[in-house]
């Protein structure tokens, strides 16, 4: 595993290496990130072709779940054909002295699928919580806003909806691809 | 990639069964050695139409994925958010030009001044500064770039 040499990135630095991964786990990233086998036994179907067994395809598993290499293991709808609509990047300006508690506080709202906190680029950008909402209409995405603007209170002085008028460019992240140089 | 697939896909007919699918494994898949009969247990379902539906939900498009979602820093990537401000006249030319770093995995044109928003993700983190610049030098525009600073746990559930 490469060392980062970017000092911003020291938590997440200590937390790779402290769960580093070995050539196996990598070969089973590869192996899974565009999808599990949809077959009765996919932790075997994985495993063949890495000539270990289904039962240590788990165990690896299990343990890039509880490290966070892994998220979760499920299912990704499409928003638009489940109905949803209207997807709204939410972006708020927030008293730094607050973002913390109230970063935590807009993640915990139904609907809202990613939460951020990024860097401001004054004067042109102030907004430094960012948190995409998603609704079957513009309606219900203005109501979340609203309702997580209540929330914020003093501490936002500013927000704003962007919503998305083009899809110009979406592939799938191609998060290992590296690793079969390092195997 | 086609028009046709980037633009915005109808909403699907969905039954009932569909549904409590959706719903069910928007939770997560348990890591049993039978994961599938587990859950279409569950649901009432048999395993094999549980495995049919969900190869058909993927085919149909209401699924994008259904697998281990992967947090790319703990990989050892790097991942960020940046924005450029393009103007109107030159907006298919941008379009072009930094949708050709392969680097660039989402993009979408957004209703503000800064109105092309872009994922960029790289093999590592050291990267992700290289490609900002040729960006930069492709468009003649600066890139606002926007990493995470920190990143409050969501569960998303969209109910169906």
């Amino acid at each position: 595993m490469s060392v980062s040499t970017c000092p911003s990135d020291q938590a997440t630095r200590e937390a790779r290496d402290e769960n580093a991964l070995d050539a196996l786990d990598r070969a089973i990233v590869l192996a899974t990130q565009s999808g599990l086998p949809l077959v009765p036994d996919p932790w075997a179907a994985i495993a063949g072709p890495l000539g270990i067994d289904g039962s240590e395809v788990r165990r690896r598993m299990q343990r890039m779940l509880d490290s966070g290499v892994i998220r979760r293991i499920a299912a990704v709808p499409n928003h638009y054909r489940l109905g949803y609509l209207a997807n709204g990047m939410t972006v708020w300006d927030v008293d730094d002295a607050h973002i913390d508690r109230l970063g935590r506080v807009v993640a915990a709202l139904p609907g809202v699928s990613h939460c951020y906190r990024r860097p401001r680029h004054l004067p042109e950008w102030s907004y430094n919580l960012f948190a995409m909402l998603h609704g079957h209409t513009r309606d219900d995405v203005e109501q979340q806003a609203e309702a997580l603007c209540s929330l914020l209170g003093d501490a936002c002085r500013d927000h704003r909806i962007l919503y998305s008028s083009r899809i110009l460019k979406k592939t799938g992240l191609r998060l290992a691809a590296r690793s079969d140089r390092q195997a | 990639m086609t028009a046709e697939r980037l633009s915005r896909p109808e909403p699907a007919e969905l039954d009932v069964a569909d549904r409590h699918i959706i719903n069910r494994l928007q939770d997560g898949l348990p890591l049993v050695e039978a994961p599938y009969a587990a859950v279409a247990a569950e649901l009432g379902l048999g395993e094999g139409e549980l495995l049919y539906r969900l190869e058909r939900l993927l085919e149909a498009g209401v699924l994008s994925r259904f697998g281990p979602m992967y947090h790319a820093e703990r990989l050892g990537g790097g991942l960020t958010l940046a924005a450029l401000s393009v103007p109107d006249a030159d907006f298919e030319r941008v379009t072009e030009a930094v949708n050709a770093f392969p680097e660039v995995a989402h993009n979408y044109r957004r209703e503000h001044r800064l109105n092309m928003w872009f994922v960029l993700a790289t093999e590592t983190p050291e990267r992700i500064g290289e490609v900002i610049e040729g960006i930069e030098a492709a468009t003649g525009l600066p890139v606002f770039n926007m990493p995470k600073q920190e990143e409050f746990h969501v569960r998303l559930h969209l109910p169906v």
